[in-house]
C-alpha cells in the first residue's frame, strides 16, 4: 500500500513540477515582489518591504484611469455581447433556410486575423488627411458632426474600444449559444405548445433555464477575458495607451515592466495582484450567483 | 367529448428529391370516438399512429380531412385552443422545475377570464397529483423520480387543465414489465374516474387489448379494423390484423379450398361450406387446436412446454409460415412425446381463411 502511494505520487510528479514551475512559482514570486520596494530584477536587490507599492499604484492617475477603463469595458461589453449573441443565436435557431450560411458568416470574425480586423476598424473610424473614415462620412451624410474616434474625445474612443471588443468576442459566444439552443430537446417546446404557453414564457421559463449553464459559462469567461483586455486597445490606439487615456490594467502592468516608463517590476507586481484580486472576487460572485440561478 | 375524424389524411413531402412521391402517414382516417371512452391506437412502428395522435392534438396539421371535438370543428385550431392534454413517450417533464411546478405550468398559461389565483392553482395541482398518487413527491425534481413516477407526473400535468381529450403517446413503453402491468391498470382507473375521452398509442397489442374500450388497428397509415378488443381478436378482417393480435401469435399456413374442404398439404382438415375453390392463407389461433389421435391435421412434434394452467405443444409443418406451430391446450391433455407426430382437430371458429392476394378474410359457414 505504502509503495503504491509512493508510485502514484511519482506519476503525478511531472504535472506538479510543471504546474509548480510555470504557475505557482511565478504567482508566489509576483506576490513577493509586490511587497518589495524598488525591486531590481537585474541586481536582485530591493530596499524595503511593505505596502508602499500598492499605495503608489493606487494613487497613480494612470492606474486609476486604467482601472476605470477596464471596468467600463467589462460592464458594457460582457452583458452587451452576451445579450447580442443570445439574440442572434435565437434568430439563427428559428430560421430554416440558409442557416448554415448565416452561421458561417457570424463565425467568420473568429477566424479572421486580428490585424485585418484592426485595419477594417481603421477604415471605419480613423481620421486621416485624406478621409474622415466611413462612420464619420455616414454621420455627416445624415447631417451630424464628425468625431475623431481614434484621437478624439474619451467617449468616442471608449465607444470604438467597446465596439471592437464586442465584435471580437461575439462569434465564439454565438457558436456556444447556438449549439446550446440546438441541444434543447424539441419535445419540451411541443409540450409547452400543447399547454398554450406564450412565446415569451417558453423562452423565459424553458429555453433560458435549459441553456443557463452555457450562459453563465460565457459570462464568467467573458468577465475574465474583458478584465485581461490589452491587445484590443493596442490594436486601436497604438502602444502609448497612457497618453491616449485608453490604458487597461494589463496594459498598465505591461507598461510598468517594459514600456517607456518601464523598469518597475514592484509596481507592476502590485498592479497584477490587484487585478488578480478583482478577477477572483468577481468570479466568486459569479459562481455564487450561478448556484442560485443555473439549473443543471 | 366525442371526437369525429373525417377523411383525415396527412402527407409528408418525400425526403428523396428525385422521386417526388409523397409519404402518406395517415390515409383517410374516418372514425367517431364516443365520449368518455378509452381508445387504443395500435399498430407496428411507422404505421402512422403517432402522426394520427399529433393531428388530433394539433401539433401537426392534416393535409386533408376534418377533426371535430363534439360539434366544434377544430381542424385549424392550434393545440392550445383545443383543450387537449398530451403525455409524451419520454414524458417531457421540465427538468429544472419541481413536480409541483411542472404540474402547475399549464395553469399558469391561462389568460383572461380563465386565469386562476395562486391558491386555486395549487389546489388543482394537488387534486391532479392525488389522482395519480404522487402528492407526496411535490417538491422533487424529475430526475429524482423513478420512471413510473415521472409517468404519473406527466399524466397529472396533462390532466390538471381538465382537458376535453387526453392523448397518450406510447405511455408504457419506457417502463419495465412489472410496472407496465401496474400502470396500465392505473391508467384505466384514472380514465374511468375522470371520464375524459382518452386515446393512447401503442405498438403492444396486449397493452391495447387489456385496457381499451375500443381498439383501432393501423398499418401503413391505413386503418385496418376498429372494434372492441375481443371482437377484433375473434373476427379479424384481414391477415394483418389476425397476425398482429394475440400472444402467442396466430399460426398461418398456405392452403387451398377444394370441394368446400380446406386442405393444408394433402390433408383435408376442415369443412368450409360455401367457399369457392382457390388457394388461400389459413390462420389458426393457438387455442384453436385440439389434440386428437384421429385428428385430420398431422404435424411433426417438437416438444411440449408446460405452463401450469395449460400446456403449449410445439410442432412443425412444411406449409406453416411461422417457424413453429404453437398450440395451447388444457393441462389435462395427454401428449405422447415419444411419438414423431401429433394430430389435431380444429375448432372451426378459431380458423380464419384469407384471400391469397388481397389477404382479406373469406368467411365460411360454421
Amino acid at each position: 500500500m505504502e509503495k503504491n502511494s509512493l508510485k502514484s505520487w511519482l506519476y503525478l510528479l511531472p504535472a506538479f513540477l510543471f504546474l509548480g514551475v510555470f504557475m505557482i512559482y511565478p504567482l508566489v514570486d509576483v506576490f513577493v515582489y509586490s511587497f518589495e520596494e524598488g525591486y531590481n530584477s537585474a541586481s536582485q536587490t530591493f530596499y524595503g518591504t511593505g505596502l508602499y507599492n500598492y499605495s503608489y499604484v493606487l494613487h497613480d492617475p494612470y492606474f486609476l484611469q486604467a482601472l476605470k477603463n477596464t471596468f467600463i469595458l467589462v460592464l458594457i461589453t460582457v452583458p452587451l455581447s452576451t445579450g447580442l449573441a443570445l439574440l442572434i443565436s435565437l434568430g439563427l435557431n428559428s430560421i430554416r433556410k440558409l442557416k448554415e450560411l448565416f452561421q458561417t458568416i457570424f463565425f467568420l470574425p473568429y477566424v479572421t486575423n486580428t490585424l485585418a480586423v484592426g485595419l477594417v476598424f481603421m477604415i471605419l473610424f480613423k481620421k486621416t488627411p485624406y478621409s474622415d473614415g466611413m462612420v464619420n462620412l455616414l454621420i455627416q451624410w445624415f447631417g451630424g458632426q464628425g468625431v475623431d474616434f481614434i484621437d478624439g474625445p474619451y467617449w468616442a474612443k471608449m465607444f470604438v474600444l467597446c465596439f471592437y471588443t464586442v465584435w471580437i468576442v461575439l462569434p465564439f459566444k454565438i457558436l456556444i449559444l447556438t449549439s446550446a439552443l440546438a441541444s434543447v430537446n424539441d419535445i419540451y417546446y411541443k409540450a409547452a405548445k400543447v399547454d398554450g404557453t406564450s412565446r415569451f414564457r417558453i423562452f423565459y421559463k424553458i429555453t433560458l433555464p435549459m441553456i443557463s449553464p452555457m450562459i453563465f459559462y460565457l459570462i464568467i469567461t467573458g468577465f475574465i477575458g474583458a478584465f485581461k483586455a490589452y491587445s484590443d486597445a493596442v490594436a486601436l490606439f497604438g502602444v502609448n495607451l497612457n497618453a491616449a487615456k485608453m490604458n487597461t490594467i494589463v496594459g498598465y502592468v505591461y507598461d510598468m515592466l517594459y514600456g517607456d516608463s518601464g523598469g518597475y517590476p514592484s509596481y507592476a507586481s502590485a498592479a497584477a495582484i490587484l487585478l488578480f484580486a478583482i478577477v477572483l472576487t468577481i468570479t466568486c460572485i459569479n459562481l455564487l450567483a450561478s448556484k442560485k440561478h443555473v439549473h443543471y | 367529448m366525442k371526437i369525429v375524424l373525417k377523411n383525415l389524411t396527412k402527407k409528408f413531402p418525400s425526403r428523396n428529391k428525385k422521386s417526388k412521391q409523397e409519404v402518406i402517414a395517415v390515409s383517410n382516417f374516418d372514425f367517431e370516438i364516443p365520449d368518455g371512452k378509452l381508445i387504443g391506437l395500435l399498430g407496428p412502428s411507422g404505421c402512422g399512429k403517432s402522426t394520427a395522435l399529433n393531428l388530433i392534438s394539433g401539433l401537426q396539421m392534416p393535409t386533408e380531412g376534418r377533426i371535430f371535438f363534439g360539434e366544434e370543428d377544430v381542424t385549424m385550431l392550434p393545440p392550445e385552443h383545443r383543450g387537449v392534454g398530451l403525455v409524451f413517450q419520454s414524458y417531457a417533464l421540465y427538468p429544472h422545475l419541481t413536480v409541483q411546478q411542472n404540474i402547475i405550468f399549464p395553469l399558469e398559461n391561462l389568460k383572461g377570464s380563465a386565469k386562476l389565483t395562486k391558491e386555486e392553482m395549487q389546489k388543482r395541482a394537488l387534486e391532479a397529483a392525488k389522482l395519480v398518487q404522487i402528492d407526496q413527491l411535490m417538491e422533487r425534481k424529475p430526475n429524482e423520480l423513478s420512471g413510473g413516477q415521472q409517468q404519473r407526473v406527466a399524466i397529472a400535468r396533462a390532466l390538471v387543465k381538465l382537458p376535453k381529450v387526453l392523448l397518450l403517446d406510447e405511455p408504457l413503453s419506457n417502463l419495465d414489465a412489472r410496472l407496465r402491468l401496474q400502470t396500465r391498470e392505473e391508467l384505466k382507473r384514472i380514465q374511468q374516474e375522470t371520464k375524459i375521452t382518452t386515446i393512447f398509442v401503442t405498438h403492444d397489442q396486449e397493452e391495447a387489448m387489456s385496457i381499451s374500450d375500443q381498439i383501432i388497428v393501423m398499418k401503413e397509415g391505413v386503418v385496418q379494423q376498429i372494434g372492441k378488443p375481443q371482437d377484433v381478436y375473434d373476427d379479424p378482417h384481414n391477415l394483418f390484423v389476425a397476425k398482429f393480435l394475440g400472444t402467442p401469435p396466430i399460426n398461418v399456413f398456405e392452403g387451398r379450398v377444394e370441394d368446400e374442404k380446406l386442405y393444408i398439404g394433402e390433408e383435408a382438415v376442415l369443412d368450409v361450406p360455401f367457399v369457392a375453390d382457390q388457394p388461400i392463407y389459413v390462420g389458426i389461433r393457438p387455442e384453436g387446436f385440439q389434440v386428437a389421435e384421429d385428428g385430420p391435421f398431422t404435424t411433426s412434434l417438437q416438444g411440449v412446454e408446460v405452463m401450469g394452467r395449460d400446456i403449449s405443444v410445439i410442432s412443425k409443418h412444411a406449409l406453416c409460415q411461422n417457424e413453429n406451430i404453437r398450440s395451447i391446450v388444457t393441462a389435462e391433455t395427454k401428449v405422447d412425446t415419444t411419438k414423431e407426430t401429433v394430430s389435431f382437430r380444429l375448432k372451426p371458429y378459431k380458423v380464419y381463411l384469407f384471400h391469397k392476394e388481397t389477404e382479406k378474410r373469406i368467411y365460411f359457414k360454421q
